[in-house]
């Protein structure tokens, strides 16, 4: 700081926490609703402190779900999504990584169209090419089944050229040293560039753990049975049916449950999603 | 195309390498895309049996359908919307957070987490904070003699889902300008100031303008997940309506294709998304690359 200005640091701190209480804010009044009965909301608005059930809706929706509104229990969405979520980012990290060292570390026919290729994806995000990409599934029989919800997403040019990156800045000397020694290809990516990639693939394992954990038209697009359902698309569902008579603490519920595990993430790994964050956009 | 200097001679384990990501792109990106190209060409008949190459009359139909030109309207000013208020909230989050000294993690990890919420539990979140029955806003807008309803108020229901969209996009915009702020030489606004520059001019002056490469890059950014990401904070808060006035290009794709199957006209409105991403990521390559600079 290049001066001491008492009211400006006065200030400073000021506009920071009515930053964190409109950050907070929506949050917190999904939490007190889904701590509520269905009879509080009757008297026309939202109560603001917590009230007494709370074990009993997030048990409700964890073991039996909504049942008259045909959404299944949270704890098998929960898992379809931890089970989409990570094998999202491994299946992403593992092609890419893998790719990447093939760019990098040869030299072969239609290199560069490879890699072009693999850059297109960028632009062609799953919202321009729904259909079409509903029936090659449908064809290929990945309807309802987790390869459908794994598969098609985990194609990344990101995570691609992040790794293209940082191999590019590994030292020549350690492939002409493991080679001078006689190591292959691929015992030299297991025991050289695996090991010094272990950073950036644990932050980008952050980054894909989120991306999948938040997809939400593609599950819904190719899932119809309720055992497959994912828990971003299962509380939408849940809000739609209900939207008649809805039971506002079970629907907040729901929200909380879905976004809990990805926010807990974050915050626990803060110095890791940072780095992943500003370098897959490098 | 660069690579190391000296490369392991193999001639088909680089393939076997590369394989596994080609294949699932040109099977679930080229190839789509390549049909959803085709298809706009292509007309079917009423009865789903036979298509008929019509040229360009997709496209030609699409640009005089008022509802194609109304989703136009409402794309743009929502992407300008929701950019402009979560950049300027952001910056102006950043610029207190790199002031403070002793706090400054803490008020980081507390602003950062919304990026972890799914688009579609924010737009669930607003949607019942604007809730005409029960929500909160409606009620203290009520006692402002304002009665709040997005379900009939077309305004309503953007405003709505321009703050949801923003509310989870704050915290990425945020990191990025602390990191940008923080690159910013300290020597130059102490130069400032011993010129008598205030902070305020100190800001517009010199901080400002070395900051307009990060403002830039988050610009494309910004206007690009308006445009795509957002499609599940619309499904859950207004499912484009009502009366089309929140329908937007990647909702109505989705509403016109996938939902009241009209494959023709639904081919073509998804090859102009696809142009316009093209744009959006040349222009985010180029520009970063080159940076904009003073």
């Amino acid at each position: 700081m290049v001066e001491n200005r008492p009211f400006l640091n006065f200030l400073t701190h000021f506009v920071l926490i009515i930053g964190i209480g409109m950050v907070v804010f929506p949050v917190y009044l999904a939490f007190i609703a889904s701590t509520r009965g269905p009879s509080d909301f009757l008297t026309g608005v939202v109560p603001m402190t917590p009230g007494h059930q709370m074990l009993e809706n997030y048990g409700v929706l964890l073991g039996t779900g909504a049942s008259n509104a045909g959404a299944p229990p949270f704890l098998l969405m929960l898992g379809n999504s931890l089970a989409m979520a990570i094998l999202v980012a491994i299946g992403k990290i593992a092609i890419s990584i893998i790719s990447a060292f093939a760019i990098v570390y040869f030299r072969f026919p239609f290199r560069t169209v490879a890699f072009w290729i693999i850059f297109m994806t960028l632009m062609l995000p799953i919202e321009v090419r729904i259909l079409p990409t509903y029936k090659v599934v449908a064809d290929l029989g990945m309807l309802n089944s987790y390869s459908g919800l794994v598969i098609p997403v985990i194609a990344s040019a990101t995570a691609t050229f992040l790794f293209r990156q940082f191999f590019l800045t590994v030292p020549e000397e350690m492939m002409e040293a493991a080679r001078v020694d006689g190591a292959g290809p691929m015992k030299f990516f297991w025991d050289i560039l695996l090991p010094l990639s272990r950073t950036n693939i644990a932050a980008l394992f952050i980054i894909m753990f989120i991306y999948g954990w938040n997809q939400y038209l593609w599950p819904m697009l190719i899932t119809t049975e309720p055992g497959y359902y994912t828990v971003v698309m299962g509380i939408k569902r849940l809000a739609a049916v209900l939207d008649g008579d809805t039971q506002w603490n079970l629907v907040m519920a729901g929200v909380i449950l879905a976004a809990l595990p990805p926010v807990l993430v974050i915050i626990f790994m803060q110095r890791l999603f940072v780095k992943g964050l500003v370098e897959t956009e490098k | 195309m660069q690579t190391k200097r000296t490369v392991f001679q193999s001639r088909l384990l680089p393939y076997f390498l590369i394989a596994p990501q080609l294949l699932i792109t040109i099977v679930f990106f080229v190839w789509p895309a390549v049909q959803a190209v085709w298809q706009s060409f292509l007309r079917q008949d009423p009865f789903g049996l036979k298509d008929t190459f019509v040229g360009l009359a997709n496209y030609t139909r699409l640009l005089q359908d008022p509802d194609y030109l109304n989703s136009l309207t409402v794309t743009f000013v929502f992407s300008i919307g929701v950019t402009v208020l979560s950049m300027g909230l952001s910056l102006l989050f950043a610029i207190c957070v790199n002031r403070v000294i002793r706090s400054q993690r803490f008020y980081t990890t507390l602003l950062v987490w919304p990026y972890a919420v799914a688009p579609a539990a924010s737009g669930l979140l607003w949607w019942f904070m604007f809730n005409p029955s029960v929500g909160i806003i409606p009620y203290v807008l009520e006692h402002f003699g304002y009665s709040w309803n997005h379900r009939l108020n077309p305004n309503n229901a953007m405003i709505l889902i321009i703050i949801a969209a923003a509310w989870k996009q704050i915290s990425y915009n945020f990191l990025f300008f602390v990191a940008g702020l923080q690159s910013v030489p300290h020597s130059l606004t102490e130069a400032a100031a011993i010129d008598g520059a205030g902070p305020i001019k100190r800001f517009w002056t010199v901080v400002f303008p070395l900051l307009s490469p990060t403002t830039f890059f988050l610009a494309v950014i910004n206007i690009t997940y308006a445009m795509f990401d957002t499609f599940p904070i619309i499904d859950a808060a207004t499912s484009g309506g009502p009366s089309q006035s929140t329908n937007i290009l990647v909702y109505k794709v989705y509403a016109d294709g996938f939902v009241g199957l009209n494959l023709g006209p639904s081919a073509a409105q998804s090859v102009v998304l696809m142009l316009i991403v093209v744009v959006l990521t040349v222009v985010q390559f180029r520009w970063i690359e080159r940076k904009v600079q003073y």
